[in-house]
């Protein structure tokens, strides 16, 4: 009976299965190996040991493309989790019209990469662009944004807050959970408005927030498309924007260096499995968990 | 009676910060909107203008469309060169580089400009203070040549009207080839190749159709496949209570954070060998293996609803697959519905697979159909770029505008914990 449900519900999740075998385990498997191997698609992989890893770490675009991708992650993550938090807290208040303003601020994260990316090259043009108008009025000479190197990453990081909606919605839900009697527990023992919200609505939604960064890192690590479109495959100006994907996605398409590309991805899969596992760790001081 | 809850008062002031952040979100979409009803001659002006302006001249109560009008601060000569590169066309000329029947032009010697005299009739006399307006075409592709005329400022009418023929230029701009462009828009949209069309048909053209029709066939496609194989193994991981279910749902999670790119160039090398690059397989098959997010929403669904339902179902005696067809499958429907959504988004904004899988400019999605037409003709065309932009956009918003409960609440349970 007991092997006759194992095999039930294996057999249910065998489309899982499958597909983790096909689209996943095969595909990193074979990463690690060409990783390993001289390899251009055309011609099958010669094994070269790590010669892929030891070039790596004497190619200065890899590292460039590196720190490129952490200062974007830093940047976006942060000033996006900002955004969002201070977006469903304004919100959490009962204030009349929220549903519209929910929508106001979630409707740009549904935007398609590729049409949010032209849009916003088109403002941030530097020549009357519409961005530079706007700040010229306020007797701000504006940057020339994507075509400057010291601001070509910053204007990519906005273009990436303006996508906090989708963050916001999940850290309101979080909010609104919160259960009543703790701040009426809060109020019997005098706690005041600032208190109630340090010691009772910040610490409930930390495995919100948590959750938001872990996905924020993880996605930002790969950014690409914006990049792609806005600045180009080359990551424009002087290489300001050549993030790690886009450069991974050169060395193996444009480049047709395939074995070095995988070299890339799985470093870029341990960097990805290293920050979550000691997100995880550091989570315990200070991810509140409500024990039932 | 959530008065206890600091953030939870009713306060009038909490709408201005709101009301500043709604505007500062919304700006980039009104821009977008914006611009992409403007004409071709307006949209880069500066300082950037907000509303749409069309400019008109009557003549003999004929009501023309112009563009705007230039402005000349002295009297200018109208001339026709008779020799030289521009030679029978008509130029406007300051009158210091007109002279007993000659005009300057500059002309290339070698690798060098250099400006040499040649003969010219004087046509009229444009007196300071006139405007010169051409009359305004729509397309870039039309033979038609446009006229052109010069006449006092105030000869000239503006009104604001939204430029709509851009959606339908947005639609001829995305269109593969130049020379194909040039086809009155229905005719073209008529030769449209679509995804069922064999590629070796040399009649056909790829269109705005065609990428509307491989996005679509993509995305349905993939609801589909996710919404039947997640489903099952959503089943599998709840109803069904086997030992190790726990720890596969725990694995089929960790695999969120493989990344694609880590999966792109050995997938590539994968989907050769199958033969299926040049067709859109790469995008939708998979989907029909099970994502792990989608597992995980449907999971936590099922979770919510009653083993006793299941389990009376058992004991008269259905087989798994039944209870999971008739019984799961209409319960569920609100997390389906939310899976779909999610799916159809994803699909339909995804860039970097179709962009590395699909190398047939047949097979394009939406969304690599645009990045094409920007890639070419990005810095010039505003107009309709934002056009073609809303137009990739448009579907989205709708679909959130009659779904939105849908959407809110499907968020809403990604970030709770499993």
């Amino acid at each position: 009976m007991i092997a006759h449900r194992r095999l039930t519900g294996l057999l249910f999740c065998l489309p899982w299965f499958i597909g983790f075998g096909v689209f996943m385990l095969f595909p990193m498997l074979a990463a690690l190996y060409y990783s390993l191997s001289d390899y251009s698609v055309l011609l099958p992989p010669v094994f070269i040991g790590l010669e892929n890893y030891r070039e790596l770490a004497s190619d200065a675009l890899f590292w460039k493309s590196l720190s490129n991708t952490l200062y974007y992650a830093i940047g976006a993550v942060t000033l996006s989790l900002m955004t969002s938090l201070t977006l469903a807290l304004l919100l959490n208040s009962r204030v009349r019209g929220m549903a519209f303003y929910r929508t106001v601020f979630f409707l740009p994260s549904l935007m398609p990469v590729v049409a949010g990316s032209i849009l916003w090259m088109w403002m941030y043009t530097g020549d009357g662009g519409i961005i530079n108008t706007a700040l010229a009025y306020a007797g701000i000479e504006g940057p020339a944004w994507l075509a400057d190197p010291d601001f070509a990453k910053s204007a990519l990081i906005l273009m990436a807050v303006w996508g906090a909606g989708h963050a916001m919605v999940i850290l309101l839900a979080g909010l609104q959970d919160i259960p009543e009697h703790l701040y009426e527990a809060a109020l019997l023992d005098g706690a005041g408005w600032w208190h109630r919200m340090v010691y009772v609505t910040l610490p409930m939604i930390t495995p919100v927030v948590y959750f938001n960064l872990i996905i924020g890192i993880i996605g930002s690590l790969q950014v690409f498309t914006q990049a792609f479109i806005m600045t180009g495959s080359t990551g424009a100006p002087e290489r300001s924007t050549l993030f790690y994907v886009l450069r991974l996605f050169n060395v193996a398409f444009e480049d047709l260096r395939m074995g070095y590309a995988c070299a890339m991805a799985w470093i870029l899969f341990v960097i990805i499995l290293g920050l979550t596992m000691i997100m995880h760790k550091f989570s315990t001081r200070w991810v509140h968990y409500e024990r039932s | 009676m959530n008065a206890h809850n600091p953030l939870k008062r009713t306060s009038h002031w909490v709408h201005i910060p709101l009301v500043l952040l709604g505007m500062v979100f919304l700006f980039p979409l009104v821009w977008l909107t914006a611009s992409s009803l403007q004409s071709r001659e307006q949209v880069g002006r500066i300082p950037p203008q907000w509303l749409p302006r069309m400019y008109y001249v009557s003549i003999d109560g004929e009501k023309i469309p112009v563009t705007p009008p230039e402005m000349f601060a002295e009297e200018q000569l109208l001339v026709t060169p008779l020799e030289g590169p521009d030679q029978g066309r008509r130029m406007l000329v300051p009158p210091s580089t007109y002279q007993d029947g000659m005009v300057v032009q500059r002309i290339q010697v070698a690798d060098q400009f250099e400006d040499r005299l040649f003969p010219a009739q004087l046509v009229k006399r444009v007196p300071a203070g006139y405007v010169y307006v051409r009359e305004w075409l729509l397309s870039k592709y039309g033979t038609a040549t446009p006229r052109q005329f010069y006449m006092p400022e105030d000869r000239i009418s503006v009104e604001i009207q939204p430029i709509w023929g851009n959606f339908r230029e947005a639609i001829r701009a995305l269109t593969a080839g130049e020379e194909a462009k040039k086809q009155p828009l229905g005719q073209l949209l008529g030769k449209t190749r679509w995804p069922w069309t064999p590629s070796d048909n040399v009649e056909t053209q790829i269109t705005f159709l065609t990428y509307l029709a491989n996005s679509l066939v993509v995305a349905v496609l993939s609801v589909i496949g996710t919404l039947l194989s997640s489903s099952l193994v959503a089943y599998g991981l709840t109803r069904i209570h086997w030992k190790g279910r726990e720890t596969l749902f725990t694995v089929i999670l960790a695999t969120m954070m493989i990344p694609f790119p880590v999966l792109m160039v050995p997938l590539y090398s994968v989907f050769r060998t199958l033969g299926w690059l040049g067709t859109l397989m790469p995008l939708w098959v998979p989907a029909w293996f099970a994502g792990a997010f989608n597992i995980f929403l449907l999971r936590q669904f099922f979770l919510t609803i009653p083993e006793n339902l299941t389990d009376a179902a058992r004991i008269d005696g259905c087989s798994e697959f039944a209870i999971y067809l008739r019984i799961m499958l209409p319960l569920a429907k609100p997390a389906l519905a939310v899976v779909a959504l999610f799916q159809f988004l994803f699909a339909w904004n995804d860039f970097l697979a179709p962009m590395i899988f699909l190398t047939e400019p047949g097979t394009f999605t939406m969304a690599l159909g645009l990045q094409q037409y920007q890639s070419q003709h990005g810095g010039s065309e505003w107009h309709l770029l934002m056009a073609a932009a809303l137009l990739l956009v448009l579907p989205i918003v709708i679909l959130f505008f009659f779904t939105q409960k849908t959407f809110i609440q499907g968020i809403s349970t990604t970030g709770m914990k499993g």
